[in-house]
């Protein structure tokens, strides 16, 4: 950092904390140093377990009760050693020059106490201001954080108010007594990319404004990409590069920063390209953290060197940090791939392993595979175009049918409704979707949360009822419930949960959980049985001994590979894949999506991708289905969904996703971030409340018209698919285009 | 399931008894009830006379404790006005109390964990409509309950050797198991409610698991941690029942040796008389009672550590 | 608000009618006749168990025999003891509820704030010195079963100490006095009082302090007590204005929960100490078999814990904006 000519605003070196689990102390974060300007913007990027938000806490000198910070650390703000002031004098700072922005501001807000109460108490710590003043001055900084009704908003308790609208409350708190420094700890994490979008714009032009120093934590690369000057990367409690954003993006100098920034699909990246790079293996447990460098388990360069001697924290001329001891080897060549700036170039990271081992005769028996030939279904082509809402495009191969579904749960009569005998409008959460899945494909499915994809998802599994609307599988009627299937649907049909920590029984081994679906649906004897499951284990990349291994052993990613395992026992034909990876780290997830998209080469079995990643999505995705509010707006091939004519609603998602790119910018379409109810559904297009393009009151009033496009793209709106491309021509994301 | 019981138990086992050792109130109450488990099992052996109405002694003789000296003597808590030996009759009234307050604890345990697996996962009507119930039920104080039963049977003039006597014998383990398998039920119901939506569950619907399977091999395990904290919890409510309801005369009858009973025959003007035929057997309930405390606090904080 | 009601009332009515048919079937469908047991048992003759059959209209059909009842109960005819004789039921299961309500009340007003404080001091202090001897304290003094608890009291601050010459300079109300007649008004009561009183107070604080404590450690470690001491607010501050009000808020349930329990232990402390209360005439009513007293007593008994519950509810709604009364 030797940009910075004067007094840095904050100086830390060699800052050890520590932790206390069970009699033990645990060091989270070792030797960690940052300095930072005024005015400057760092970003903290991490992976879970990397220490992030221990270093975020403790750059405000506040550690929870069973952690310190080890002697010989040193944190200086604005010249004063923040380690050895006494707790007054640290509150006087927390009140005025030195605030923090917490990830989950549900929870960072006391559910008792109406919003401008909570405000205006901090105004009174920070300047002694209160009454009338404050007030002001609270509507004020409300109105600068594009709450709606300031007024209102004051009157409210904070779970009457939206994710979005209670992160702005947050960052209204904290920017309100114009502090000098600002820690965000993951603001965004847990919203939708559309109120992502919104609150990144307001972050970056507030502290722009103002003239604020930021470190912002995340383990989004493309949020640091788009907001930060320079980012250190952090890796199982220690740095491993500090670096201009542009030069960590254009040429990391650390392994493990290159296979971080190649994890990540970009947008329009597509599995038919190239598989994603991925790291191996799992980061060190912080109870046995390894002498030598904390990423050698991992580092496809380590030496033996590697494993004996820690490499120390060099400075490049070039002013960034290291801590590698090969990092001068790192050459131009060692790029990561990225689809959107260049053209890949041999990468220093291999293409998994899975690819080249070749085929497992294991799933696909030639037998198997006879039956997976597609089926012809008559009068198809017809009925799709009639109804206009089935993506047509080659209809020879269809998998599964979806006509008109629809889920409308039940809401609890009020009073007034029972006396006026109305019944109350019930919550739409699926409302009359067409969708046609084609065999060994992927349909990808994105909508912002609350578009009812997740219940799409299980309609078509059966764990909820259908209130209308029929399913098909291979010219089979699909029953309601999964409970009065057919072992033979029942057998076809398998998912691939969210959740890794819940998706297994904690209390039953790997092998029994991947044993229990072949001797239910396949019929098999349990020695057989047995056998077959450790060769599923095998498929998905998990060495024999993990077979005895239980859940609570098992990483995340560990736990995702044995569902997926789980999910194949069955032979199906289709799996549902409901956010299989949003839930794992940037690292771990690409080695998960490239195990999908292999086990679909293999096994030719079709997939139902739900995410709110887009750039995932389509990854994955052969075709891709976006939903708003229970009904799809736009289909189509996914190497559509990134060029136009894009549905307005898709435009707006595609602008929003935080490209991992810092030379690419794009206009930002910024969506209002409240979701109309489900129960209150608005009139004529859905999308007319938030959408931008909106022609005028036929869009509230009329229901939108399909229209198709090339290769069976079909797109709802009011606006003529020709006009819309026009419209749209800003947007640039493939590499097919150029 | 055959690893899970081996290793899983055994590891749950050295968790518990890891954290019981770490608190040391904990450990020491677990110690004072297994201490009171070997009186209530070799009671007969351990007590110097074995007839609990043996009343061949010296009338209201004081006791011979002498703790500094470390000495029994004769008759260590002294005898009571008929010249029964309390020493002996505290040792053997600590079988009735286990067997009573654990078998009613374990019958309640086994019928309300079933019972509230069975809502939990079923849902719907039938859990609903039961579950009204047991709340209207539960409005009811469990000692009035137990009164109101208690008093109603006993009152009964039975035929020896027929099942109704055999019941009006047992009438205090039945009404004990009958109070607690409600709440036992809606431990367990709350309990499932919360694992049957974790996704685990959702995996063996989709295989078309049939519900016995779902409810005893995929929910149970995961139940069963509350189970243990709501036994222990029971067990120790239980000893303060059976304690209570021999003290008010509604529990075992006159000459045997309950602690409760024998608190209650010798209070008021027997009290001046002998007032060690009373602290003891208070004494002993005493102890009992916060060991059994300490231990089942020591095993919630264990099994919420684990889980 | 109305609806909220309306389900409360509801419910209200459903449990009413549960337990009053539990209690009337329990007493009515057990083997034996209690018709025999109140006329003598084996030594009474059929003549004599068949006209106490008729007079307790124990010849009807269940279903009709329970109509009878409720529609008498309802119009306040609770008929006449057989315990007591010549006494009406109601005036006194009244008289004697009104005595259990004020050993009740001074209970609640003793046990209440005391076990709250405990519990946030203890809450507070988590695994320290003050958290570790309040832990003990109920969990163990206060833990034992009211009749230890109260014999002990009766024996040691009634017989002896309460004799010694300082209680008796102290003056009246330190003379703790076993008896008091069952009709004496709350000032005359006051002195046989504060001693069962004192005993059910311990009944109460072992529940309610521990159910305060882990309230306390539960919302101290909410994020939002970081929002609050991130706001340079002094600690003390985001203890008054943030935690208690949101650990306290539970505490509203918890007490009603409590009542029940106060309840059982009432009857063993009346008992104990021969207090003219509502649980001293249930274990007589028993003892005689007086099943219309019983009854009485029960029902009176299960409409105090449903108001009690039921005002728990309606003030834990008012108070938390998070629940809406809909
Ligand atoms: S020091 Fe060795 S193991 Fe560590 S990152 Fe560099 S090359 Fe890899
Ligand atoms: S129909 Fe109108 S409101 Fe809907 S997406 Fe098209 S332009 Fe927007």
């Amino acid at each position: 950092m030797a940009t910075v000519t004067q007094r840095n605003l904050l100086d830390v070196d060699k800052l050890t904390i520590s932790y206390r689990v069970e009699d033990q102390w645990i060091q989270a974060v070792r030797d960690f140093q940052l300095q930072l300007g005024r005015g400057h913007i760092i970003g903290l990027v991490g992976e879970s377990g990397s220490g992030k938000s221990t270093v975020a806490l403790a750059l405000m000198r506040y550690l929870s009760r069973n952690g310190r910070v080890e002697k010989g650390s040193r944190l200086v703000f604005d010249g004063e050693d923040l380690l050895s002031k006494p707790n007054a004098e640290m509150r006087r700072l927390w009140a005025k020059r030195i605030k923090f922005v917490p990830q989950n501001a549900a929870a960072a807000l006391n559910p008792s106490i109406k919003i401008g109460r909570q405000v205006t108490e901090t105004l009174k710590a920070a300047d002694g201001i209160d009454g009338h003043e404050a007030y002001e001055r609270m509507i004020r900084m409300f109105h600068d954080v594009n709450l709606v009704d300031p007024e209102r908003v004051a009157e409210r308790y904070p779970h009457e108010l939206s994710g979005g609208m209670q992160q702005r409350v947050t960052i209204a708190m904290a920017l309100i007594s114009n502090p000098e420094l600002l820690i965000l700890d993951e603001p965004t994490t847990g919203l939708d990319v559309t109120t992502e979008a919104v609150i990144l714009d307001l972050v970056r032009r507030l502290i722009a404004e103002r003239d604020t120093s930021v470190v912002y934590i995340t383990h989004n690369l493309g949020v640091v990409a788009q907001l930060c000057e320079r980012a250190l990367v952090l890796y199982a409690g220690e740095i491993m590069e500090e670096a201009s954003v542009l030069d960590l993006f254009q040429q990391p100098r650390h392994p493990y920063s290159l296979g971080l920034i190649s994890s990540v699909p970009k947008p329009g990246q597509s599995k038919r390209a190239a598989p994603l790079q991925s790291i191996a293996g799992n980061p060190p447990s912080l109870t046995r953290i390894p002498s030598g460098c904390v990423f050698a388990n991992r580092c496809p360069l380590v030496l033996d060197l590697c494993r004996e001697r820690k490499p120390p924290l060099e400075t490049l001329e070039d002013g960034r940090l290291v801590r590698c001891h090969r990092w001068s080897e790192m050459e131009a060549g060692m790029q990561p791939v990225s689809p959107i700036l260049r053209p890949p170039s041999p990468s220093l990271w291999r293409a998994s392993p899975e690819r080249e081992k070749g085929r497992n005769a294991l799933l696909d028996t030639t037998g198997e595979k006879e039956r997976k030939k597609p089926l012809p279904l008559h009068g198809v082509a017809q009925a799709q175009t009639r109804r206009g809402g089935v993506w047509g495009g080659g209809n020879d191969n269809t998998l599964m049918r979806a006509t008109d579904l629809s889920k409308h749960f039940p809401v609890e009569r009020k009073v007034s409704e029972i006396l006026g005998r109305l019944d109350p409008a019930p919550i739409r959460a699926v409302d009359g979707v067409d969708l046609r899945l084609r065999a060994g494909q992927t349909l990808g499915l994105v909508g912002e949360s609350g578009s009812g994809k997740t219940t799409l998802a299980r309609l078509i599994i059966g764990l909820e009822e259908r209130s209308g609307g029929t399913l098909e599988l291979l010219g089979m009627d699909v029953r309601n419930s999964v409970r009065d299937r057919s072992q033979d649907v029942l057998s076809k049909l398998q998912m691939v949960f969210q959740n890794p920590q819940n998706s297994l029984n904690p209390y039953l081994s790997v092998r029994q959980a991947i044993r229990r679906p072949l001797i239910k649906l396949r019929g098999f004897a349990p020695a057989e049985a047995d056998a077959e499951a450790l060769a599923l284990l095998e498929r998905v990349n998990l060495r024999a001994e993990y077979a005895e291994r239980y859940p609570d052993e098992l990483s995340g990613g560990e736990k995702q590979r044995v569902a997926i395992a789980r999910a194949f026992a069955s032979d199906p034909d289709l799996i549902i894949c409901d956010e299989p990876v949003s839930a794992l780290d940037v690292s771990v997830q690409s080695a998960v999506l490239n195990l999908l998209a292999e086990l679909q080469d293999e096994h030719g079995s079709a997939y139902l991708f739900i995410s709110h990643n887009l750039s995932v999505v389509g990854y994955l995705a052969d075709a891709i289905a976006v939903m708003y509010l229970g009904q799809l707006f736009e289909v189509g091939e996914a190497r559509e969904l990134f060029q136009s004519p894009y549905h307005p609603y898709t435009e707006a998602l595609v602008s929003a996703i935080p490209v991992p790119d810092p030379l690419h910018a794009t206009e930002r379409i910024l969506l209002s971030d409240d979701l109309p109810s489900a129960q209150n559904l608005p009139s004529g297009c859905r999308f007319h409340t938030r959408c931008p393009r909106k022609i005028g009151e036929i869009c509230e009033t009329d229901k939108p018209p399909w229209r198709q496009g090339d290769a069976g793209h079909l797109i709802r709106c009011h606006i003529p698919l020709d006009e819309l491309t026009n419209a749209q021509s800003g947007l640039v994301l493939t590499d097919e285009t150029d | 399931m055959k690893s899970f019981t081996v290793s899983r138990a055994y590891g749950a086992f050295m968790r518990t008894a890891r954290s019981q050792l770490r608190h040391p109130q904990s450990a020491v109450g677990t110690l004072l009830v297994v201490f009171f488990l070997i009186l209530a099992l070799f009671g007969p052996q351990l007590a110097p006379y074995p007839n609990p109405n043996d009343q061949s002694h010296s009338l209201r003789a004081a006791p011979t404790l002498d703790i500094g000296g470390l000495r029994l003597g004769e008759h260590p808590f002294g005898t009571d006005r008929l010249g029964r030996d309390v020493y002996s009759r505290v040792i053997l009234g600590a079988g009735s109390i286990f067997r009573i307050a654990g078998l009613g604890t374990l019958i309640s345990v086994v019928l309300g964990s079933a019972l509230g697996l069975f809502m939990g996962y079923q849902g719907g009507w039938v859990d609903e409509i039961i579950g009204r119930v047991i709340d209207a039920l539960l409005a009811i104080p469990a000692l009035l309950l137990a009164l109101v039963l208690i008093g109603i049977i006993r009152n009964l003039d039975f035929a020896a050797g027929s099942w109704q006597a055999a019941l009006a014998d047992n009438v205090i383990l039945l009404v004990i198991s009958l109070l607690y398998i409600p709440i036992v039920a809606r431990v367990a119901r709350s309990t499932t409610l919360d694992i049957k939506t974790r996704e685990f569950v959702e995996a063996a619907e989709i295989r078309g698991e049939s519900q016995f399977y779902i409810i005893f091999r995929e929910i149970l395990p995961s139940v069963i941690p509350s189970l243990v904290v709501e036994a222990s919890l029971r067990f120790s409510y239980a000893i303060f029942l059976v304690a209570s309801l021999g003290f008010l005369g509604f529990g075992a009858r006159p000459p045997s040796p309950d602690w409760g009973l024998m608190v209650n025959e010798n209070r008021g003007g027997f009290y001046q008389l002998t007032p060690w035929a009373l602290e003891f057997p208070a004494l002993a309930i005493a102890i009992l009672v916060i060991a059994v405390n300490l231990m089942s606090d020591g095993i919630r904080r264990a099994v919420q550590k684990g889980s | 608000m109305i609806h909220f009601l309306r389900r409360r009332f509801l419910f209200f009515f459903f449990t009413y009618l549960v337990s009053s048919l539990t209690i009337f079937f329990l007493l009515r469908i057990l083997p034996g006749d209690p018709a025999r047991v109140i006329a003598g048992g084996r030594e009474a003759t059929d003549d004599q168990v068949a006209q106490i059959r008729d007079e307790l209209g124990l010849n009807a059909s269940l279903p009709q025999q329970y109509l009878t009842w409720a529609v008498d109960f309802i119009r306040g005819e609770w008929g006449d003891t057989i315990a007591f004789r010549g006494a009406d039921n109601r005036d006194l299961i009244m008289e004697r509820s009104v005595n259990s309500a004020r050993l009740a009340a001074v209970a609640l007003l003793m046990s209440v704030p005391l076990s709250l404080a405990l519990g946030v001091i203890a809450g507070l202090f988590e695994n320290r010195l003050p958290d570790v001897l309040i832990s003990l304290l109920t969990l163990s003094v206060v833990s034992l079963p009211e009749f230890v608890t109260g014999l002990f009291l009766i024996n040691i601050v009634a017989l002896r100490w309460g004799r010694s010459e300082l209680a008796q300079s102290l003056g009246w109300w330190f003379l703790a006095s076993s008896a008091a007649p069952a009709n004496a008004s709350f000032a005359e009561m006051l002195p046989a009082l504060w001693l069962p009183a004192f005993a059910a107070t311990l009944v109460m604080l072992a529940y309610i302090s521990r159910l305060t404590r882990a309230g306390v450690i539960e919302e101290l470690k909410r994020d939002y007590v970081r929002t609050a001491a991130l706001k340079g607010i002094a600690w003390r501050a985001v203890i008054w204005r943030h935690v208690l009000r949101n650990a306290l808020l539970p505490t509203i349930t918890v007490i009603a929960i409590s009542i029940s329990w106060l309840v059982s232990g009432l009857v063993v402390i009346e008992y104990v100490f021969g207090f003219p209360g509502l649980g001293s005439l249930l274990i007589a009513a028993i003892e005689r078999r007086d099943l219309l007293l019983v009854q009485g007593i029960v029902m009176v008994t299960v409409t105090v814990i449903l108001f009690a519950n039921l005002l728990a509810d309606v003030a834990y709604a008012l108070l938390n904006p998070r629940v809406e009364l809909a």
